[in-house]
């Protein structure tokens, strides 16, 4: 820190590009085109060419379609918590109901995967609100505490019941055709995810979710259902954690309750507090960091945990803003130092 | 005064714990009154507008509204018919610039059927006819005002905000649960008019009031309650005769021969 002088304060002006390419008149030179289109471009360019970069090592290019598959969940947990008020720590309920129907129709019924995971997603965001429904009145960390029984609990139903194969889960499922196929095909999910989201919330639909969030009296004052719209926020964040679920079947060709796990209800968290809450794109950038350095870690076994407690407590004191909000600061805005 | 009332309630009770918040309250409201509810702190003022629009749920009584009995409904399906209420402590959506507050209420399905404030066919965007509707209500367009971040405004357009969400669902009824409180004077001196505006627009409305020189300038009957009960009805002058409305506001002492 440089030493502050009491008469003097920080002052944050925004850029001048910032302000001529906020309308329409933005196409009217390259260089606006290019400043808005860059930092969009280098998430698209660099999440589609990673694949390619990546040929000569096939373990780090099933570590990317992992980054994709918590990238879903994590956009699906900001949207549901800076934006619909639902702070879900049911990111393993998503994954395990998504790939438990999978590999259901692959397996009893010898459905295909380009089948079986638009089913699975749609069937099993359709059970995960029903699931969800009763919970929906609870707010805060009540709702946190209940949608993260769920996932708890049915392992041990499978367990107990013994039905979906046990504790073995089902095997032998469909693998998708190539590992091209499978990479593409995940991150063309997180990017339709995370700007159709984006769009989403800045019209007039997504102001009544966010309505919800800060004020929901208003918004039964205004004649519309919280319920209704409590409950399509949570099946949007179910299709998008279903999804992957689905997707993480048929990559592993293998159901089992280890997809209920914790790690796809915390993880998600860590990634939106790293990358920036309430901005998506920020939990699509903490998935990049966190799920790697998850896979660099793995030879430490359980101590895993206690690095991730690192990253995230050091965040949270540093910048608690997150990477997105900061990077989107520093890009669009210049500080100066104003005499009071 | 003839007729079906518009809102009636009958007897509703409400009691929170062993406190009776409200006891066999009677209220009528016809078409095109402008009703006043006054008394004292924690006479029950708020609780009766809380149970009209199915914010508390009664523990007796009943509450009908254009003859369907609406007691105990959800809010939003209160609403949806047309009975809106403005909130005492102000409710904007504070990350929200003014004008986008009142996309929420014209997304609902009320708004859509009646096509907004102007009304007539199909609505053009939604944030132009948010813009006509707070013109309408004291927010200059082509000031500032109405673009600005709600958190950044002060109360007397706060509260005018309150009153335009109801006015979005273009409203039969509109309780005002305290618009002049916490008002400077002179923007209580603009608020008068406009609540005599909306009252020739056709809307019958309610006001909770602690500032009873505005209010009975407003309002055509006052109903005073105290303790849950209701003491007293009738024109501000007849409610102000009576004993029982001077011993809950000034105490059975002494008895004041003006207010």
């Amino acid at each position: 820190m440089s030493v502050v002088k009491q008469d003097r304060r920080k002052e944050r002006v925004d850029r001048g590009i910032k302000v001529r390419t906020d309308g329409v008149y933005a196409v009217s030179s390259w260089a606006e085109i290019t400043y808005l289109l860059l930092p969009r471009m280098v998430l698209i360019l660099g999440l589609l060419l990673a694949p390619v970069v990546l040929t000569a090592f096939p373990y780090w290019q099933r570590v990317l379609s992992h980054i994709c598959v918590y990238a879903l969940l994590a956009i699906g947990f900001d949207f549901l918590a800076n934006f619909v008020g639902l702070v879900s720590l049911g990111g393993g309920l998503y994954i395990g109901v998504g790939a438990y129907i999978a590999a259901l129709l692959n397996s009893h019924y010898g459905l295909p995967p380009y089948v079986t995971v638009p089913v699975a997603t749609l069937a099993g965001a359709g059970l995960c609100t029903v699931i969800l429904l009763p919970c929906l009145p609870l707010r805060g960390v009540y709702f946190a505490i209940v949608s993260l029984m769920f996932p708890l609990l049915a392992p041990r139903i499978i367990e107990a019941l013994d039905i979906f194969g046990g504790t073995d889960g089902i095997v032998g499922l469909d693998g998708f055709p190539s590992g091209w196929v499978e990479q593409y095909l995940m991150i063309g999910c997180v990017l339709i995810a995370v700007f159709a989201l984006r769009r989403m919330v800045t019209e007039d639909v997504g102001l009544v979710f966010r309505g919800v969030k800060d004020n929901d009296q208003a918004v039964k004052a205004s004649g519309i259902d919280i319920t209704t719209y409590k409950a399509l926020g949570v099946f949007i964040a179910a299709v998008l954690g279903c999804l992957a679920g689905a997707c993480l079947a048929h990559i592993y060709m293998w159901a089992g309750i280890s997809q209920f796990g914790l790690d796809y209800s915390i993880i998600p968290i860590a990634a939106t507090v790293v990358g920036g809450g309430g901005t998506l794109i920020g939990a699509v950038i903490g998935c990049v960091i966190l799920v790697p350095i998850s896979e660099l870690l793995r030879d430490f076994g359980t101590l895993r945990i206690a690095v991730y407690a690192l990253i995230l407590t050091g965040f949270i004191v540093y910048k608690s803003e997150g990477i997105m909000t900061y990077v989107t600061r520093k890009y669009e805005q210049f500080e100066r130092w104003v005499e009071i | 005064m003839s007729g079906e009332p518009l809102l009636r309630v009958e007897g509703v009770s409400k009691a929170f714990g062993g406190v009776l918040a409200l006891s066999a309250v009677d209220l009528d409201v016809h078409t095109g009154d402008i009703v006043g509810i006054i008394g004292p702190n924690g006479s029950g003022k708020t609780t009766l507008v809380n149970a009209i629009t199915g914010f508390i749920k009664v523990d007796h009584g009943r509450v009908s509204f254009k003859g369907h009995d609406i007691t105990n409904w959800k809010p939003h399906k209160i609403a949806d018919m047309g009975l809106t209420r403005t909130f005492q402590v102000m409710r904007p959506y504070y990350s929200l610039p003014a004008f986008k507050n009142l996309i929420v209420p014209l997304f609902s399905r009320r708004a859509r059927r009646t096509g907004g404030w102007r009304g007539g066919g199909k609505m053009g965007s939604r944030d132009t006819v948010a813009v006509d509707i707070l013109e309408e209500i004291g927010f200059e367009r082509d000031s500032y005002v109405p673009y600005k971040v709600a958190s950044s405004l002060p109360t007397g357009y706060l509260k005018r905000l309150e009153l335009a969400r109801c006015l979005a669902l273009r409203p039969e009824v509109v309780i005002c649960d305290e618009v002049f409180s916490g008002l400077s004077m002179s923007e209580m001196a603009s608020m008068v008019p406009l609540i005599e505006k909306l009252q020739m627009e056709g809307i019958t409305l309610i006001m909770v009031e602690h500032r009873l020189r505005e209010l009975f300038r407003l309002a055509n009957r006052v109903v005073v309650l105290n303790f849950g009960c209701k003491i007293a009805e009738g024109t501000a002058e007849e409610v102000m005769a009576y004993k029982e409305v001077k011993e809950a506001y000034f105490g059975s002492e002494e008895v004041l021969t003006y207010v």
